[in-house]
């Protein structure tokens, strides 16, 4: 049995600042409108595979058997990981135009990591 | 002298609000006044910092993850059992550390009974009463009006301090500061979140009254800033205000004169400005743009107002626009109607702004020369003159008259002393058809 190669698929990881002044309500409301139709988009164009939003708990491990561990979200700099899409395109240009439409970059200065996911061999 | 009041007939309106699509359309911003509200008259006023941060989060949050998750089934409830939490955690660690926390026992209460509850709480009428609650908070007699408008904005309109500033042309820290003093003077003064006792209500709501009267005015007013957020002010203005007249306590006659003046001029909204862009008199308006609908409204509460004794100038204004909403032109207006709502209304309050206005109606009852005559017996010209309209106006008259070359040089005046270009533009072409 053989099935068609899978398409291409990336992972675009968002990473949010934790600083700078709060939006307004209003402002929020456009910023979420906006990251909306962004996602709408994405899947009305067949890129859209998956995605979630990470909450802003967690561990990290660190060290043989995970001994060393602390909380929250790793945090290399200021910012952290606040979700992820996995998109399909053909290559990793499509993949990058996509994420270029992220409202993320536009506000509250998101940083956008565009990653191929190593296709895996079937089992 | 403020030349910021709706009254008729003023010489250029505003661009109609673009129909901008909202996603949720507002949403954010009623829910956080919404919230704000409940949670401070469950909280007690006290905790309105807390309040506002902890709804403010909950917005925050439901940007991040409704992208992801979709808009819940029921956005308001889950925005309230968000910062909810976020009260009910930081009271606890708050207790945790000063071992004394009142609040906290009806938060616990209430998240026990919720648990228990199979159906989602009730919550329009308790909102729509800490609402008003809010209302009267925030507008105790003593704080200045512009601090009360500030506040109301703030707290229950969900206005940004950015949004704020930008309406009222200040600055952002401007702002900032007048809600530190504002929210000072509310605790010093112990302000509660009772509503009013009856042998205090006349002060009180008139105190709400003149702030909403205000919120309206500044975003009916066509002198600066963007037009979007000024039709939002107009609307919350509006929104506050059919809150009051839905509460026994609210539904006074002047509370519906009042409403009834601001439905009649947000009537007019879409027909103040022209194809071009350039913005239109009251004359030159195509009628058929006004909103019917509004109209209707505002006739309504025109005729509810009238069951008190006493004749407010919100009575008054809203006779005035009422005149116009019913005329079916400009010709046709009841001019004389108007003079006499003029003259009661300088009678109420002499501003030089108001005796202007009744010079206009004057000289549509008795001639250019009468207004005219009417404009130079004003005390306080030198205010006025200051004021591109007072020259505006005297132009159109002089015109009229026949005085080509005065007119001219009014007009000239006027176009010197006015802010907006669509104004200048505007009286500069009324300038060149006269040469």
């Amino acid at each position: 049995m053989s099935t068609p190669p899978a398409a291409p698929q990336f992972l675009l990881l968002f990473r949010h600042s934790q600083e700078g002044p709060d939006p307004t309500p209003a402002e929020m409301e456009q910023i979420m409108g906006k990251w909306m139709a962004w996602m709408k988009g994405m899947g009305a164009r067949g890129q859209f595979a998956g995605a979630n939003r990470l909450q802003e708990t967690g561990r990290v491990l660190r060290g043989p058997g995970g001994q060393e561990v602390t909380d929250g979200p790793f945090a290399e700099s200021k910012e952290i990981v606040g979700g992820y899409v996995i998109v399909t395109a053909p290559d990793l240009a499509a993949a990058t135009a996509i994420a270029r439409g992220c409202p993320g970059l536009d506000h509250g200065g998101t940083i956008v990591e565009v990653r191929p996911v190593e296709p895996l061999p079937p089992l | 002298m403020s030349p910021s009041r709706p009254s008729d007939p003023p010489p250029a309106d505003a661009p109609a609000p673009d129909s901008v699509a909202r996603v949720v359309d507002h949403l954010f911003r009623r829910e956080s006044g919404r919230l704000v509200a409940i949670l401070t008259s469950r909280l007690g006023a006290e905790h309105l910092p807390l309040a506002e941060d902890v709804v403010q989060d909950a917005l925050v949050r439901a940007m991040q993850v409704w992208p992801f998750t979709g808009v819940p089934a029921n956005p308001s409830a889950w925005l309230l059992q968000t910062a909810r939490n976020r009260a009910f955690d930081t009271l606890r660690r708050h207790r945790a550390l000063t071992k004394n926390s009142p609040a906290l026992a009806p938060l616990i209460e209430e998240a026990a009974r919720d648990a228990l509850a199979a159906t989602p709480p009730q919550f329009e009428d308790e909102i729509a009463d800490s609402q008003l609650r809010m209302m009267f908070a925030c507008c105790p007699p003593g704080l200045p009006a512009d601090a009360q408008v500030a506040l109301v904005l703030k707290t229950l309109c969900g206005f940004g301090e950015r949004e704020i500033a930008a309406a009222f042309l200040a600055t952002e820290d401007a702002v900032a500061k007048k809600l530190v003093r504002a929210r000072k003077f509310l605790r010093d003064a112990r302000v509660s979140l009772e509503l009013p006792p009856a042998r205090e209500l006349a002060p009180r709501l008139g105190s709400v009254l003149h702030a909403l009267y205000l919120l309206f005015n500044e975003g009916y007013k066509a002198s600066h800033g963007d037009t979007l957020l000024r039709a939002d002010l107009c609307a919350e203005a509006i929104r506050l205000g059919e809150l009051l007249t839905a509460h026994a306590l609210g539904a006074r006659p002047e509370t519906h004169a009042l409403l009834a003046l601001m439905h009649l001029h947000a009537a007019r909204l879409p027909a103040r400005v022209a194809d071009d862009g350039s913005l239109l008199l009251l004359a030159a308006q195509d009628r058929t743009r006004w909103d019917r609908t509004a109209i209707r409204r505002g006739l309504a509460h025109l005729g509810q107002s009238a069951a008190g004794e006493r004749v407010t100038r919100y009575h008054l204004e809203a006779g005035l626009a009422a005149a116009h909403a019913l005329a079916p032109s400009h010709e046709k207006t009841n001019w004389p109607h108007i003079l006499e709502l003029y003259d009661a209304l300088l009678a109420l309050d002499p501003t030089p702004i108001v005796a202007l206005n009744r010079a206009i109606a004057l000289a549509q009852v008795k001639g250019p020369d009468a207004g005219l005559r009417a404009i130079a017996s004003l005390t306080n010209r030198r205010t006025l003159e200051r004021y591109h309209l007072f020259h505006a106006v005297r132009g159109h008259l002089l015109e009229a008259a026949g005085r080509n070359a005065e007119a001219v040089a009014a007009l000239q005046r006027a176009i010197e002393l006015a802010v907006l270009p669509a104004e200048k533009n505007f009286l500069a072409q009324r300038k060149r058809r006269l040469l």
